[in-house]
């Protein structure tokens, strides 16, 4: 064993390359504790926030924006985004209605073609962008209106409500001996999936390095583009599950279901310390945001506080999150280059 | 009389390294005057700090006998020196007379450009160059040439004095070379400076009247014309002793690794073919341009070719698929390591084993302990000098990133490393761990293809040397019949020896 090197071991446990762990931990640290700050100030001063029925409420909001963060995650690391998992949520809540509405009956049959669909959608922007070499942006907004479109295409202004009672219960049914509703043991699942294939995987090595540096991943033998196809597929196949979920909690598929989604969930992954340029941030800050968004908007709304304030403060927590981990690290940067470290190399290539 | 441009005793270092030491020119009115030197002999430094790009360390530049000091390229711009490089950067969505006047153009009442006085102007420009461009096309779509002309035409328009053409002639067809010399002889009749850099010992002599060589960053020579031959100015340019810095060991050639069978890219090279036995280490050399990154880059499977095939240990090797390279045992540490080589943002661990990314996990996973285990077995073996195995390689020196590189690559125990500028803007101390290295695997059996732009390294190191000159391979010398001279012809295509 090299035992004698220079090297010190680096800390054991994984939350992100390391290098910038101490960066991320900081950022991560900072939101679980404005986490706990806004719970016990709104638990203190605002009515009814704290309650049983309370948490019930923030989970079951945010569950959907949840599972489909876990995707936008990855994506957002390897520098691409997609806005149009909103209008795939309303694209699957559209077909899984009509396809209930045209007598297909059985629940395994119709989650599973919600699935493939929603990979077959996220396939469409993964062969622009990969295939075609369009930028994601374009792309994702241009299938944020499609795919809503082809929703009203197949709905119209009809909503298909008249599920299986059992169905509609049983999406948001209780742990047992909790309130908290059992659909978010999927999620969490589904986090460990997520969180072990970003952290404790090649892929999600690779992941980092094609967000930092897409030329030298291709010279480290990375498929940068067959990744990010993946990715986009999974992404759909997420926000599929999203739409099953939004279906059956409001026993309702509509053409316009979960309109405006996109921006929750950016919002969150943006806010939980990963970069939109890609190649750093990492899931317990989005897990931490999408909390923190959810316990706020909730506890504010519980507090009589206008939807026009709740849309500037989530714009202004957003832009916090943008500024936020710069400052942390420009300051981090600061305190670094007080050790001699530029090389001659670093100038001259400039 | 006075020289309109002077630089003396100019110095210019990044970091450690001296681009420029005791640098020095004289051109004068009405003068085409060639500089020449080898790939890092410092001539793109001294265009560079001519165009206002960068500023000298030590030294004195002075245009007609007054000192000056460029803050910026528009400084050098106002000074009337004008650089035409090898390629233009034009706006391509703008059209020619807006790329000419850019940033100055003629305005008429209420600062409206006078699109009509530009266009003419333009037309004035193009008659007195005796070319025909459109002023109102789109530079998109514009050949090299013409956008080269379109450089010299906005030259005109400020009345440049001095007139730098770095590799002009590079991209460009025979009869576009003349056209460009015409236009660069009236430029010159008409008393402007002429400073032209190029690799062509054809176009220096029937163009220019004297000639600077550079080397090692250094002013070696200034000549006339008539003085001089080419062989003269290629021992000038190439003339240093070969310090027994480079420790290969002669070892006997093994099986043939790595077969490349008429390899053709368009428009980058052209039917190369060659081999690399196990145990040798073989140099492909040329100018910067002639197209050895571009084989090295196709063969390693970044980019696609368009002929030809590529076989390792005899099988062949599917094209487009660095993964498939690697799983054949074949390395690349590509020529731009901040670019190429590494991720900078990421830890010297996750560098040294993004390539085994796979191999090291166990089950598809990764726990991090096996990664750290190899990067810190490898950082010793190359002996990286880092304060943790966790920091990012951004913090590290230029030859410690090499070694970050190399550890990469290694660490796949390859049969066949192609390796792109070994010692590019590195210490001379890192250079030579990296030269025992490259010997220590030959002796081990590995087949080594060096692509260099540095002679002393390429004979120095290597059991042969190919040569490669405009896409193509114009010669393979074997280690005892290869010096400076019969490098350096080939390279410049002096001499088409059999390949």
């Amino acid at each position: 064993m090299a035992t004698d090197t220079l090297v010190k071991p680096a800390r054991t446990g994984s939350a992100g390359p390391p290098g910038w762990r101490r960066l991320l931990g900081s950022w991560d640290a900072i939101l679980i504790l404005a986490l706990l700050l806004v719970v016990l100030v709104a638990t203190a001063t605002i009515e009814g926030v704290g309650s049983p029925r309370f948490y019930r409420f923030v989970v079951l909001e945010a569950i959907p924006i949840a599972l489909i963060a876990l995707p936008m995650t990855l994506v957002i690391i390897t520098g691409e985004i997609d806005l149009s998992v909103a209008s795939t949520v309303g694209l699957t809540c559209s077909v899984l209605g009509q396809l209930w509405y045209l007598g297909v009956t059985s629940l395994p049959v119709l989650i599973v073609l919600s699935l493939l669909l929603g990979a077959v959608l996220g396939a469409v922007n993964g062969v622009f962008i990969t295939v075609f070499g369009l930028p994601s942006l374009a792309v994702t907004i241009g299938t944020l209106a499609l795919y809503r479109g082809l929703a009203y295409v197949v709905l119209g202004d009809r909503a298909i409500a008249d599920y299986p009672p059992a169905w509609t219960q049983n999406a948001v049914a209780p742990i047992p001996g909790t309130v908290i509703p059992w659909f978010v043991l999927v999620l969490a699942a589904l986090a460990v999936v997520f969180g072990v294939v970003l952290y404790l995987t090649p892929i999600g090595r690779s992941l980092y390095a094609i967000g930092n540096n897409a030329e030298a991943s291709t010279f480290a033998g990375i498929s940068v583009l067959r990744t990010k196809f993946w990715l986009f597929v999974a992404t759909g196949a997420m926000a599929a599950l999203a739409g099953v979920f939004w279906t059956f909690r409001f026993a309702s598929a509509r053409a316009d279901n979960a309109t405006g989604l996109e921006l929750a969930v950016v919002a969150a992954v943006l806010l939980g310390g990963v970069s939109i340029f890609g190649g750093r941030g990492g899931l317990v800050g989005v897990l931490a945001a999408v909390a923190l968004l959810g316990v706020l908007r909730n506890a504010l709304q519980l507090a009589d506080v206008p939807a026009n304030a709740l849309t500037i403060v989530t714009g202004t927590l957003l832009i916090l999150s943008v500024v936020g981990p710069n400052l942390v690290r420009m300051a981090r940067e600061r305190l670094r280059r007080r050790r001699p470290v530029t090389t001659p190399l670093e100038r001259t290539s400039s | 009389m006075l020289p309109v441009l002077a630089l003396k005793s100019v110095d210019k270092s990044f970091g450690a390294v001296a681009a420029l030491r005791d640098a020095r020119l004289e051109l004068y009115a009405g003068e085409a005057h060639a500089l020449v030197g080898e790939n890092g002999a410092g001539k793109s430094t001294l265009v560079k700090i001519l165009a206002g790009v960068h500023s000298p360390d030590a030294g004195i530049v002075s245009l007609e006998g007054q000192p000056v000091a460029f803050g910026s390229p528009a400084d050098a711009r106002a000074a009337g020196i004008a650089v035409i490089y090898q390629e233009p950067t034009l706006f391509p969505d703008l059209s020619v007379a807006e790329n000419i006047f850019m940033g100055r153009q003629p305005l008429k009442g209420l600062r409206r450009i006078d699109a009509s006085a530009m266009r003419e102007r333009t037309n004035e420009l193009f008659a007195r160059l005796g070319v025909r461009i459109d002023p109102d096309r789109p530079a998109r779509g514009l050949s090299i040439a013409d956008q080269q002309l379109v450089e010299i035409a906005k030259a005109l328009s400020f009345d440049a004095r001095v007139v730098v053409m770095d590799e002009p002639t590079a991209a460009l067809s025979g009869v576009e070379v003349e056209r460009l010399f015409a236009v660069a002889r009236s430029l010159r009749d008409n008393g402007a400076a002429i400073l032209f850099i190029s690799h062509r010992f054809d176009e220096v002599f029937s163009l220019c009247q004297r000639i600077t060589v550079m080397r090692d960053g250094r002013w070696i020579a200034t000549d006339e014309i008539g003085n001089l031959t080419v062989e003269g100015v290629v021992r000038t340019m190439v003339g240093r002793d070969i310090s027994a810095l480079f420790p290969k060991v002669p070892t006997e050639p093994g099986e043939v690794r790595l077969e490349v069978d008429g390899l053709t890219r368009h428009g980058y090279f052209e039917d190369v073919s060659f081999t690399v036995r196990g145990g040798e280490i073989v140099a492909l050399a040329g100018l910067v341009g002639a197209g050895r990154s571009e084989v090295a880059r196709a063969v390693f499977g970044i980019d696609r070719y368009d002929a030809g095939e590529v076989r390792v240990d005899g099988r062949r090797l599917r094209p487009g698929d660095p993964s498939a390279a690697i799983a054949a045992d074949l390395a690349l540490v590509p020529e731009d390591r901040r670019q190429q080589g590494l991720v900078m943002e990421l830890s010297i661990e996750r560098n040294a084993t993004l390539p085994r990314r796979w191999a090291l996990s166990r089950l598809g996973l990764l726990f991090g302990a096996s990664e750290r285990r190899s990067a810190a077995e490898w950082a010793r073996r190359l002996q990286v000098k880092a304060a943790r195995n966790s920091d990012p390689v951004s913090t590290l020196s230029g030859g410690n990133q090499q070694k970050v590189v190399l550890a990469k690559w290694l660490s796949t125990a390859p049969r066949v490393l192609m390796i792109d500028e070994p010692t590019r803007g590195i210490d001379v101390g890192t250079k030579s761990e990296v030269h025992r290295l490259l010997s220590q695997l030959a002796a081990e059996g590995v087949a080594v293809l060096m692509v260099s732009s540095e002679l002393p390294e390429v004979l120095g190191m290597a059991d042969r040397v190919l040569v490669m000159h405009e896409g193509r391979l114009v010669a393979d010398i074997p280690r005892d019949q290869a010096d400076e001279e019969s490098v350096m012809f080939a390279a410049t295509g002096q001499r088409e020896a059999a390949a």
